[in-house]
């Protein structure tokens, strides 16, 4: 047994020891239960136990939770012991406090006053450990109780160093767990005068401190930037000896360097010219170190000096004001790349990807494209390899683009699992973002397809199609090139929707050649159909209809395969539908009708890359690998859209080319107008703007279509303008009648919500607009009108709202309304805005009722039944009896009365 | 952050998994949640801090390494033993050198004193 130092409770020895000589679980269980038996009894028992005996058996039970047991007594007896004089007795009761009794314990109370009472004792010590207890618990309980008394100790003057550098810190802790319940003081201004402290300590402490508060409020702390500029240049410049026992290795105070290097970074670069000057210097002499022999050969020494040098280049690197130091900072991590130490491989690749990003340090940077692509094929940890992909993708440029993409392509084939979802990302992105010529991003996106199928997302291949509807240089290439890919007797699902979309766009571009002639893609298709998925499928079927229009040749064989039992009788109802719907389209119209509803797609608005929101979305959060945040991204908005009846105007773009397409291109985009389910969505390509309502000039084939399949009426009426208001509006506002406040209007674009106080003749009304897209709202205009003479009965003033809305963001206007006298309609309101370059409209009714105006009179029952009484005409009383449609619930009639204001 | 006990267990298990399986020639960081854990293996006992992504790898792989020398020294040479004997004294070392998640004191003379100076009081 090792000895046990200074106050050895030997029973407690003693019982680590048996614990560990047990041969088995269940031998240790046993004597765990006979020892907790036994405290048991001990704290039950008449005999009063001294303080040495309650620490040992409380150590004890501490003991047994750290294995892993449930310990479900003893807190009392813990908590007394922090009444105790003697330090080890108080050590104890505070350490089973803070390691087992929860914030929201019944006890937290009596802790709370036992740490009172020691804080405002002249006991360092005992002070200590109680500022321990807090720091390490960190509850608003405990934020609430000493948020007085801790700022004190922080900054009165004869609080001893070690106590005022724990007094520092567990600040800190309570200032991040409850930030409102530490009142802001006069404590404040002086805390940034630690930085000058004489005893380092107090310094490493108060700096930590110090930043939190910086970052809440960097103005007000301001004068810390030149205090921490000293003191660090007094560190950096002086010899090692100067600093005695903080010297770790050599290096002079090495942690605290860092906390003041990283506390500078709050901060732009310093304005005070001398200032600046001195701060250049001690970064300048932090590079030059980097450079000079080893003091030692242990890596405690090298490792010391890298944290304060990588420290001082991110410092350089977010200033970025400085080109010499810039390139100085690239030149040194450049022979960390080669370096045999992992862990400096890994930082300097790290450090290098954002010095990628400045203008002054990027082509320093990229002179170390060789060793970074060697890095990717040879590092053996891959969080190694996983740097070298980042620092490759954010080197990259027009000038290096297709030999990074094509290294990246070729690592991709054996890279690891967990990243390789993120390369793909990458690999498209740049490949968009750099490319010169299409043929090139075309051949890359397949490329991916090909090596890492299911890595790649939806984002990646809708946007490829994307792409090649929009360029028409590359559409014949694209064509020939999924041709010969769809070649491959093994193919990803992935590949056979890019192939099945572009060939059906497409396939005539290359149908001229025999060997790719109509009935051979079609047969090459259809070769890949049963063993795709029913998404796919929906997707062929749509690729099927195309070629009818394409090739009027093999419009038979595709005939028969919308009508083999397979298909039309599927148990998919979505591929069910489609069949049958598309076999009845080819059968019944003219060759012209078809012509004009299967009509090439026009171009689809230029956006941001969804991809890249995609690995923004990915990146922040650093989520590990794993299939779950495959997020729901625009993409599904169309098929949504179509039941929320929203008038959304088509783009400009489409309609100028002609009346008829923008509609005909929805009928094949809903497929399905019933269900509208997500996953048929053939060219949602997740491009909300696409119109889902047909509108003017599509009345001919909706006709048609309605007279076909007589359950599939839903298009007639979906999404078409019902008198000037947006599907929807009527019902929404009648909704208010009863409330204030509530959700008026909600698309995937918008939310639109509402909230409302009426005093008298008076009210206002206030409209949130919540953007619920990844981009922002342009030109966005909200209009009132008042329909006939309601603008003698209502005074309406509107507050103006920006025209902007941001990606997530919420935009608040206010309307005032006065009621000058009774009213029956409600102003209608008209929210214009572009999404994408898409004009959108949606009109509502803004939510204003007569009823809000009414004011409760209060009278006693005498007056009541006065006026009760005189209404006596015919016409002052009016009768109805309905009958309940549900229910009464009290409790609901109460709050729609009260909603009404009648209550 | 709260975590309750049978977080605080996973939390472990979870740590243990994902740091025992990597050899020498790995780096000491290692990603996990949303956070890092910075590392050092001495013998059969591997010492982990879990710290923010933006913070400084290198500083806090010494810090390890300092309270290391720091319970060496106080336990004479230390071994595994020692640390499971005198639990609550290792949890003493730590708030010395570490408080609220930061490094509190760094100079191995100072926090050594101040560790014979308690454990000299009754």
């Amino acid at each position: 047994m090792p000895t046990v130092k200074g106050d050895g409770m030997r029973g407690l020895a003693v019982f680590i020891s048996d614990i560990r000589n047990c041969k088995s679980k269940e031998a240790e269980i046993k004597r765990i239960n006979k020892e907790l038996a036994n405290i048991r009894s001990k704290f039950k028992g008449d005999k009063t136990l001294d303080g040495y005996q309650k620490k040992k058996y409380v150590c004890k039970l501490l003991f047994i939770f750290l294995l892993g047991h449930d310990i479900d007594f003893g807190h009392m007896e813990a908590v007394n012991l922090l009444s105790s004089n003697r330090y080890t007795e108080k050590q104890i009761g505070y350490l089973f406090i803070s390691v087992l009794i929860g914030a929201n314990n019944d006890l937290m109370k009596l802790v709370i006053q036992a740490i009172r009472n020691d804080l405002a004792g002249r006991n360092p010590i005992h002070i200590t450990l109680a500022l321990q207890c807090v720091a390490n618990i960190g509850s608003r309980e405990m934020a609430e109780g000493l948020s007085v008394d801790i700022p004190k100790l922080l900054v009165s003057g004869d609080t001893i160093d070690s106590v005022k550098q724990s007094a520092a810190l567990t600040l800190l802790r309570l200032l991040r767990s409850s930030p409102d319940s530490i009142p802001m003081g006069e404590w404040m201004s002086r805390i940034i005068h630690l930085l000058n402290d004489q005893h380092m300590g107090v310094v490493t402490a108060a700096a930590s401190l110090i930043e939190n508060l910086v970052k809440k409020n960097p103005e007000e702390y301001k004068g810390c930037v030149s205090l921490a500029v000293s003191r660090l240049s007094r560190i950096v410049t002086s010899s090692y000896t100067d600093l005695q026992d903080y010297t770790y290795y050599f290096v002079p105070a090495p942690w605290l360097s860092v906390k003041l290097l990283r506390l500078l970074q709050n901060y732009p670069p310093p304005e005070d010219p001398a200032v600046k000057t001195r701060l250049s210097e001690c970064l300048e002499t932090i590079l030059n170190k980097a450079q000079e022999p080893p003091k030692s050969k242990k890596v405690q020494h090298s490792n010391a000096k890298n944290a304060v040098l990588f420290e001082a280049i991110n410092l350089i690197i977010h200033m970025d004001s400085d080109p010499n130091l810039l390139v100085r900072a690239c030149n040194q991590l450049g022979q960390f790349l080669q370096h045999r130490e992992t862990n400096l491989r890994y930082l300097a690749l790290e450090s290098m990807c954002l010095l990628a990003t400045s203008e002054f340090s990027h082509e320093a940077v990229k002179k170390h494209q060789e060793t970074v692509i060697t890095a990717l094929k040879t590092e053996r940890d891959v969080s190694v390899r996983q740097r070298a992909v980042d620092l490759l993708y954010a080197m990259c440029d027009r000038t290096n683009a297709e030999e990074i993409v094509g290294e990246m392509l070729e690592y991709l084939e054996s890279a690891d699992y967990s990243i390789r979802e993120e390369m793909v990302l990458k690999v498209a992105i740049l490949a968009e973002k750099y490319a010169v010529d299409y043929t090139w991003y075309v051949d890359v996106i397949l490329n991916l397809i090909r090596i890492a199928g299911d890595y790649v997302s939806e984002e990646v291949w809708y946007r490829v199609i994307q792409i090649v509807i929009n360029r028409d240089d590359v559409q014949g290439y694209a064509a020939k090139t999924v041709f010969e890919a769809l070649q491959a007797p093994a193919c990803h699902e992935n590949m056979v929707k890019v192939g099945g979309y572009i060939l059906g766009e497409f396939g005539n571009l290359i149908a001229g050649d025999p060997r790719s002639g109509s009935a051979v893609q079609f047969q090459l298709l259809h070769s890949k159909y049963h063993l795709c998925s029913p998404a796919t499928r929906g997707l062929l079927l749509s690729a099927y209809i195309k070629f009818i229009n394409l090739f009027p040749e093999i419009k038979h064989i595709i005939q028969d395969v919308l009508r083999s039992d397979n298909n039309m009788r599927n148990a998919d109802v979505e591929l069910q539908q489609r069949s049958i719907e598309y076999l009845q389209l080819s059968s019944i119209t003219t060759a012209d009708v078809l012509a004009t509803v299967l009509e090439e797609m026009p171009p689809f608005p230029e956006r941001e890359s969804s991809i890249l929101a995609k690995l923004k979305k990915k990146k922040p959060s650093s989520v590990p690998e794993g299939s779950e945040q495959k997020e729901t991204t625009a993409s599904k908005i169309p098929a949504v859209q179509m039941s929320n009846n929203v008038d959304i105007a088509p783009p400009t773009s489409i309609n100028l080319m002609s009346q008829g397409e923008s509609s005909t291109d929805d009928f094949v985009d809903q497929g399905s107008p019933q269900g509208g389910s997500a996953s048929v969505d053939l060219l949602g390509l997740g491009s909300p703007t696409q119109p889902t309502a047909p509108s003017v000039g599509s009345g001919g084939l909706l006709d048609m279509f309605d007279t076909l399949t007589s359950h599939s009426s839903a298009p007639a009426t979906n999404g078409i303008d019902l008198g000037g208001l947006s599907g929807g509006a009527e019902e929404a506002f009648r909704k208010f009648i009863c409330k204030n406040n509530g959700v008026l209007f909600e698309n995937d674009l918008l939310q639109i919500g509402v909230k409302s106080e009426y005093r008298e003749d008076l009210g206002r009304l206030w409209v949130f607009y919540g953007n619920k897209t990844t981009f922002q709202l342009n030109a966005f205009l909200v209009d009132v009108s008042t329909p006939g003479n309601l603008s003698e009965s209502l005074s309406i003033q509107q507050k103006p709202v920006g025209g902007e809305v941001e990606a997530g963001a919420q935009v608040k206007q206010q309307f005032n309304m006065a009621c000058v006298q009774e009213f029956a309609e409600a102003p209608v309101m008209t929210i214009q805005f572009l999404y994408s370059g898409a004009q959108q409209k949606i009109s509502l009714k803004l939510p204003v009722v007569l009823n809000k105006y009414i004011t409760p009179a209060e009278m006693d029952a005498n007056t009541f039944f006065t006026r009760w009484k005189a209404l006596n005409s015919p016409s002052q009383e009016c009768q109805q009896i309905i009958k309940a449609t549900s229910p009464i619930d009290h409790e609901q009639v109460k709050a729609k009365a009260s909603g009404y204001c009648v209550l | 952050m709260h975590f309750g006990h049978d977080e605080k267990q996973k939390l472990i298990e979870e740590v243990h998994a994902v740091v025992t399986v990597r050899d020498a020639k790995h780096t000491n960081f290692v990603k996990f949640r949303n956070f890092k854990i910075v590392y050092r293996r001495y013998a059969g006992l591997y010492f982990c801090i879990c710290v923010d992504v933006s913070d400084n790898n290198l500083a806090y792989l010494e810090a390890i390494h300092n309270s290391i020398e720091v319970l060496n020294d106080y336990f004479h040479n230390v071994c595994e033993l020692d640390l499971i004997f005198n639990f609550h004294k290792v949890y003493s070392v730590v708030d010395e050198m570490f408080l609220a998640g930061e490094i509190r004191e760094t100079r191995q003379t100072k926090v050594l004193k101040q560790l014979l100076m308690l454990s000299s009081l009754e």
